[in-house]
């Protein structure tokens, strides 16, 4: 089974939960770690990686001799990587390429061929009773998505996956999301997190994904939210109360079941509800 | 030779615009045959990204052998370089009559990086 | 006429409600809402809407359904897997998952397949107490490459110009990817809000390589900082080590959720602990 755990607002406390999440589970889990900008998890398990992959994506490379200065390669891409200057200079920016392959076919001259190249890279660690799978995007390369679909197939079919998203309603969440069976949104009762949650939830209806909601630092001010998932028929499946301690023991990277063990009934409950085994 | 100025408008009168990938027009002034020709930039104020490597593939083909901006970013600094055209900085809101003069005196000096970090600046 | 940025690699740190107190502070500016994914801070400064302006970024492959043979080619050479079929076997277009390149229209034997512009969202200009505000609405999926950023800092300059305003205050994207890179370009002053936990730490070090990989100045300011003392610590030895300019800190405060709730920002309470702070922070970033 596949569950995304998103939000609308940053800083609710997804990774807490994912994390979560997956020490419940344990050895049925396998997390992955899909903010590749600002990726968190790893931080709170105390384990180097076991094993490293590169990202990579294919992109075009020009071959000077065949190339007849025709320039149909830079005017097919839509995304203005390819400038063709003549006397057989091609500049390639990487960094705008989708991938998409629209340049081969499109050179008269057969002066393409597509090769790999490295935008981020893929981290296995096993701690805490399951594995995580962390996906980080190079500095200064500028689409997350590449790499969140790469870290996707990662996942595995006898596993329940579980998928931190990065925060927002963007593509890079919607890429995380997409063909989940659940979506667990985490969000606070302040008007910041109300305002969010609603436009997740707006993207989430769009998507034709099944949610419900997860309060965090629940402090008795969450009527607002109550009152919003109702008129929206959506279940408020757990609140974790604000705490102090758990605050502080996040703040030194403890998980929140270090720190509060006795809400692992909960997270098993929440699990059972939604359906997984 | 040939020098391309980003410009706001079709001619030398107007004030330059500062930058590169999204200016309006080029105005192409040759020295040798003091004529000038403006070229459209147009299509490249819609581009998500990448505008700068249009318009310095457009440079380049206009056989301009420098050009002055108010500012360059790094994708189409690296076309122009490629395209062996030197890049010169105003230095300020100037008309292109004006960046013309300076240029001849020798006032404006060409830079040997992009002076902006592009992504739409 | 300055640009000054209120970033946070981090969600959650507080920079939102940071901007929104800087905002009351700062006197005559104009105010962008730079993140147009989820924007938060017209929640506080509460913005009146004077002009709507629609925004297309990339494409959208049109079908046209007459002379389509239905051969199914353009379901083959989608990579991106966008391209279904309804019941009759017409192609039809998964708009979340197409990326606008194309490759579909130039592979149709029948050309029946044109690119189009894609609406992706909004942006608004609008008057708040403290100043013309540009903000923006990205539609829920959307490619958030940074050009509505673009658009919006465009505007706030050209207003800028025209009123005589002395500051821009931008309110940046989480994160260290395209909208962010959009936001921090050619900016005076990048403010990072950072706090003081392990994630936090992690996420301001990538914020400033990217800060410094664009060449922005940057400067850090610690809220929370009571919360964990020995990351505090890290925190400003990270700073010093940098040569980054520590601005300040803030302790944890409930008056933050509570100002939040009655829809003020913390320069309304000014003789308060943290509004003083926050006064003082302002000072030093000014």
């Amino acid at each position: 089974m596949n569950i995304a755990i998103a939000s609308g607002k940053g800083g609710t406390g997804k990774t807490t939960v994912s994390l979560a999440l997956a020490e419940t589970l344990g050895s049925r889990a396998r997390l992955l770690d899909c903010d590749v900008e600002e990726p968190n998890c790893h931080l709170f398990l105390d384990a180097e990686p076991i094993r490293r992959e590169e990202v990579q994506i294919s992109v075009p490379e020009f071959d000077r001799e065949r190339c007849t200065d025709c320039g149909a390669c830079a005017r097919v891409c839509n995304f203005h990587a390819i400038a063709a200057l003549g006397k057989k200079k091609i500049l390639f920016f990487p960094e705008l390429c989708h991938s998409c392959g629209g340049c081969l076919p499109a050179c008269p001259s057969g002066a393409i061929r597509e090769v790999m190249h490295r935008i981020g890279r893929l981290e296995f660690r096993r701690a805490a009773g399951f594995e995580l799978v962390t996906g980080v995007v190079d500095v200064g390369y500028p689409m997350a998505v590449p790499v969140i679909r790469d870290l996707k197939k990662q996942a595995l079919s006898d596993k329940t996956n579980l998928f931190d998203s990065p925060p927002g309603t963007a593509c890079p969440m919607v890429a995380t999301v997409r063909g989940a069976d659940y979506v667990l949104l985490v969000t606070e009762p302040t008007p910041f997190g109300l305002h969010d949650l609603e436009l997740a939830c707006d993207t989430l209806e769009a998507l034709n994904l099944r949610c419900g909601v997860i309060v965090n630092r629940a402090d008795g001010h969450g009527g607002e939210v109550e009152n919003f998932c109702r008129g929206r028929d959506i279940p408020i499946l757990m609140e974790i109360p604000f705490s102090r301690k758990i605050a502080e023991g996040y703040s030194s990277g403890k998980r929140l079941l270090e720190c509060a063990p006795e809400l692992k009934l909960e997270f098993e409950r929440l699990l059972a509800e939604i359906g997984v085994k | 030779m040939k020098i391309a100025l980003t410009s706001r408008g079709r001619s030398l009168d107007v004030l330059l615009d500062t930058r590169f990938g999204r200016a309006p027009y080029f105005v192409v002034y040759d020295t040798v045959s003091k004529e000038t020709e403006a070229v459209e930039n147009i299509q490249n104020l819609n581009a998500v990204q990448g505008a700068g490597i249009q318009a310095a593939t457009t440079v380049a083909k206009t056989g301009a052998e420098a050009v002055i901006s108010g500012h360059c970013g790094p994708k189409a600094f690296r076309v122009l370089q490629a395209a062996g055209i030197k890049v010169y900085l105003s230095g300020g809101a100037l008309t292109g009559t004006e960046a013309l003069r300076r240029f001849e005196a020798g006032d404006l000096k060409p830079i040997d990086t992009a002076d902006v970090e592009g992504h739409w600046a | 006429m300055k640009e000054i940025l209120i970033i946070s690699g981090k969600g959650g740190a507080g920079k939102t409600s940071l901007c929104a107190a800087f905002a009351v502070l700062a006197g005559k500016s104009v105010l962008v809402d730079c993140d147009v994914d989820a924007s938060d801070l017209h929640l506080l400064l509460k913005p009146e809407v004077r002009e709507t302006h629609p925004f297309f970024a990339g494409l959208l492959p049109e079908i046209g359904k007459e002379g389509c043979t239905r051969c199914g080619k353009c379901m083959d050479v989608c990579r991106f897997g966008a391209v279904g079929a309804d019941r009759a076997g017409f192609p039809v277009i998964d708009e979340n998952a197409c990326e606008g390149c194309g490759v579909c229209a130039s592979h149709c034997p029948a050309e029946v397949i044109h690119m189009k512009p894609r609406s992706c969202g909004e942006w608004y200009e609008s008057e708040t107490a403290r100043g013309t505000m540009f903000h923006a609405k990205l539609w829920p999926g959307g490619e958030n490459s940074g050009k509505l950023v673009a658009e919006i800092r465009r505007a706030a300059r050209a207003c800028a110009g025209n009123s005589g305003a002395d500051r821009i205050l931008l309110d940046g994207p989480p994160g260290i990817g395209c909208p962010v890179i959009s936001a921090m370009t050619g900016v005076d002053l990048a403010v990072i809000v950072t706090e003081p936990t392990v994630s936090g730490f992690h996420d301001l070090d990538r914020t400033v390589r990217l800060a410094r990989q664009f060449e922005v100045e940057c400067a850090v300011i610690l809220n929370k900082a009571d919360l964990n003392r020995e990351v505090a610590g890290r925190v400003r030895s990270y700073c010093e080590e940098k040569e980054l300019r520590f601005l300040g800190e803030i302790p944890f405060d409930p008056l933050f959720s509570q100002a939040l709730r009655e829809g003020k920002t913390l320069a309304d309470y000014p003789d308060s602990a943290p509004g003083r702070k926050i006064a003082e922070l302002w000072r030093a970033v000014e």
